[in-house]
């Protein structure tokens, strides 16, 4: 049956195809839109999930003393706020968009390998079914930081084994996103487009799709050492056996830090899509933004024992380490500069993905300064594993990444409805975010480098006034995505028609605006040339 | 347009496949095969049977899928496009199973070059020693000092071990004679030396499976054997698995040469598992060097 499904398909393959009928549709999707929209939609369901957890780390520490949680099921909430948002919430977030957008802007018909792609999509929700159901088997979901590190999470009960095999199937899933966009990208422009005249969106996922290749593969093989060392007696990580706890640091962080890059360079790419068209002026220094992503991204393999430098390295190692990291920040200044100076001058108009774009600019290029503070080796001994940590990489990925996501969303979601959204109400759903993102997360900055430590359900009197306002912003920021969700489902149900451009008082560049509002279903069938 | 389209050959448009049932069901064996491996790991009873289950799912979706890949290259849907993006894919999944045997490789440097000297005092650490009180001397071949799994002998780099390399060389020879067969469409000689390297890769995993039951039996050499243990066993296994996987794609591609399959220009299957097949040499090649003989 399956045979003649696939084969008979080429058949009647013509432009006017439109989406099957029903449930299939999702299902057995090779549609890139289909599959983007699928991408999207778990991964703003797992952001909920996700946030609900982080509702009950900032619940409990509203005030000191023990209220809500125990502290072991605090710590599982730790663990998996992290695991969720960064691989079922961010990650795919970004996915979706590759999908969308990709063949949209190098002028494709489809991604490359459309059963590979539902493939990659279709992974995810087994692997955070698997993932969300360790909360329900004894001793609880893992509770030894996303980080996984030994000896601690060999005490993880049965969901040690759930928590590797949900990790190797995000990873499968991972690899194979990566594999498509890149093939997508190298193999699928539209003629003419010649590498230094894609779409700065398509160079940054370009680059991340590079990391993602590179870093998951060895996720996997440190997951996997985890794995054998808990039950079939290797000793990578024991110290009695020739191994040691602090290898299994330097295989994850190997894997870690390009990730992080790996959640900020697509990111990237779509502030430097959205600020040019509302300064309506070109993106300054395009080649520059180019090249400073392949540095941050180069740079990002040398940088990852920063994360490390309390638990014991040689000299020559915290130095390397701390100069390389530090180096990053010229690329990423490269970047805020650009930003800056395509800005200036420029005739400035204030819609919701501008207004997300710039928060992102201000808030990231907080969380880069920051990271710059953690990087002083003799300074991150007394920032480590404190709150002032917390504050740099919630600064990072939620004003940072998450912010770039919903400026994505309002970028592009009239393109992808055909409609436009409540603007009133995404402009309302800015100043909550942005105020409340602050509220929750400035005074983190305070309380870490007053010496509260992170991962801890109780604490010193001291820091009850900047948590318990911190909390209130935690609070503030989670119901105001709320009014996120209201104005995504408003739009995709109806309202005003967009035009081709959507933004037509903007300087709105690339492809994707030369295509109808909602584009037809197979992007490009005929490829565009480009001058 | 859709008029023009159709009176053409299909392979005048990039391919892309109405829909498809097999990435879903992929997903379903894959969550039921590390489900009921993760069963099992907790002792469940049921965890064997539903990983079985998985397991035959998964077999039963690459049949179908590349089933339906194969009809539609015989069907001759795929233009250059298509090919290129075939290639990108496979190259850039082989580049994704090199990282993942640089982590193992990584954790070889690592405890050879880190930790095994740090846990014997070397430098500024020698409180080490006193403070564990006992007399571990850094050296490899080692269990730690914990002597974990007792006394093991190492297998000699220059006895089996060079033979096998013997043996993947040969095959990365055959394989080559092979593709020349198919470019220059020889059928003959493409199926006797496809044929040739299929059994040197079988040849191989029965010699390696031979080793380790030597290493078992007579060298107390174990995957529980402190650190070179759980390094010889990853490193070797994983790669002796990949030889199978290797050894299987062949079969497959054989196969399909025996029945007439593929022409000298259109031939991705045969090449992206010849690539798969070089990168099992050239890994075989560091383990080797790393493993066994340095």
């Amino acid at each position: 049956m399956a045979h003649a499904h696939d084969a008979h398909a080429a058949h009647d393959h013509h432009d006017d195809h439109g989406p099957a009928k029903g449930i299939g549709r999702w299902l057995f999707a090779t549609n890139h839109k289909d599959i983007g929209t699928l991408y999207m939609l778990f991964s703003l369901l797992m952001f909920f999930v996700g946030g609900t957890m982080a509702l009950v780390i900032r619940a409990e520490l509203f005030q000191p003393g023990m209220q809500l949680v125990d502290p072991m099921f605090f710590n599982q909430m730790t663990t998996m706020h992290a695991l969720i948002m960064i691989f079922g919430a961010v990650m795919p977030a970004f996915v979706g968009l590759a999908n969308w957008m990709i063949p949209l802007q190098v002028g494709a018909p489809d991604m490359a390998l459309p059963r590979m792609n539902n493939f990659s999509f279709w992974i995810l929700p087994f692997a955070f079914t698997m993932l969300i159901g360790t909360l329900f088997v004894p001793g609880g979901a893992p509770a030894g930081g996303w980080t996984m590190y030994p000896p601690l999470s060999q005490q993880t009960g049965e969901a040690f084994p759930m928590l590797i095999f949900a990790v190797h199937l995000m990873g499968a899933s991972s690899i194979m996103g990566a594999i498509n966009v890149i093939v997508t990208i190298m193999n699928m422009r539209a003629p003419g487009m010649s590498l230094l005249k894609m779409p700065i969106f398509v160079w940054t996922w370009l680059i991340t799709a590079y990391l993602l290749i590179a870093v998951m593969p060895v996720l996997a093989g440190a997951v996997t050492m985890l794995l054998t060392d808990h039950y079939f007696g290797t000793t990578f990580f024991e110290a009695a056996g020739g191994g040691d706890p602090v290898m299994f640091q330097h295989i994850f962080w190997f894997f870690g830090h390009p990730e992080v890059y790996i959640m900020i360079l697509p990111a990237f790419g779509i502030v430097s899509e959205i600020i040019p068209t509302f300064s309506r002026k070109p993106l300054f220094g395009y080649d520059a933004m180019v090249y400073a992503t392949a540095s941050i991204a180069f740079l990002s393999f040398i940088v990852w024992a920063h994360h490390m430098f309390t638990v014991g390295m040689p000299l020559a190692g915290q130095m390397f380490f701390m100069l390389a990291t530090m180096l990053i920040a010229v690329p990423t200044g490269v970047k805020v500069f650009n930003w800056t100076a395509t800005m200036f001058k420029g005739s400035i108009s204030f819609e919701p993905p501008m207004l997300f774009a710039i928060s992102f600019l201000f808030l990231f290029t907080i969380g880069g300064f920051s990271g710059l503070m953690l990087a002083i080796v003799p300074a991150d001994f007394q920032y480590h594993d404190t709150y002032f940590v917390v504050a740099h990489f919630h600064y990072v990925l939620v004003p940072g990444a998450v912010f770039s996501l919903m400026a994505a969303a309002y970028y592009w979601l009239p393109k992808w409805t055909g409609h436009m959204y409540n603007m009133k109400l995404a402009k309302a759903h800015f100043w909550l975010s942005t105020i409340f993102v602050n509220v929750l997360f400035f005074p983190q900055h305070f309380l870490g480098l007053a010496g509260m430590p992170r991962r801890i359900p109780d604490y010193s009197t001291q820091f009850a006034d900047w948590n318990m306002i911190s909390s209130i912003g935690a609070f503030g920021f989670g119901l105001s995505q709320l009014l996120f969700v209201y104005v995504i489902v408003a739009c995709i149900r109806g309202g005003e028609k967009a035009s081709d451009k959507v933004w037509d008082s903007g300087r709105p560049h690339g492809l994707e605006w030369t295509l109808s509002s909602p584009p037809p279903y197979h992007s490009f069938e005929t490829a565009p040339e480009v001058k | 347009m859709a008029h023009a389209q159709t009176t053409h050959a299909p392979s005048e448009k990039y391919y892309v496949p109405h829909s498809s049932p097999w990435p879903l069901v992929g997903s379903v064996s894959l969550f039921l095969t590390v489900g009921g491996a993760a069963m099992w790991l907790n002792h469940s009873n049921a965890g064997p049977w539903v990983m079985t289950v998985g397991f035959a799912i998964l077999l039963f979706m690459f049949a179908g899928w590349f089933g339906a890949v194969i009809k539609e290259s015989e069907g001759r849907f795929y233009n250059d496009a298509v090919d290129r993006s075939f290639r990108m894919g496979m190259m850039w999944f082989i580049f994704s199973e090199v990282m993942f045997f640089a982590a193992f490789f990584g954790a070889l440097w690592y405890a050879r070059n880190f930790s095994v000297p740090w846990l014997g005092g070397e430098g500024t650490r020698a409180l080490t020693k006193i403070i564990r009180g006992d007399n571990y001397e850094a050296s490899w071949p080692t269990d730690g000092p914990g002597d974990v799994g007792g006394d093991f002998d190492v297998i000699p780099a220059f006895g089996l071990p060079a033979i096998n390399t013997a043996i993947l060389l040969t095959s990365g020879i055959t394989i080559t004679i092979a593709h020349h067969a198919i470019k220059a469409g020889n059928r003959a000689v493409l199926n006797i030396f496809l044929g040739l390297t299929i059994a040197l890769g079988f040849l191989f995993v029965y010699l390696q499976a031979h080793e380790y039951i030597e290493a078992y039996q007579h060298y107390n050499l174990k995957l529980t054997s402190g650190i070179y243990g759980s390094t010889f066993f990853m490193l070797t296994g994983f790669h002796g698995f990949h030889v199978t996987m290797g050894a299987i794609m062949l079969a497959v591609v054989w196969f399909r040469c025996l029945k007439g399959h593929f022409t000298p220009t259109h031939h991705f299957a045969f090449e992206g598992v010849a690539w798969y097949w070089h990168f099992v040499d050239v890994v075989w090649l560091g383990l080797f060097v790393f493993v066994y003989w340095l």
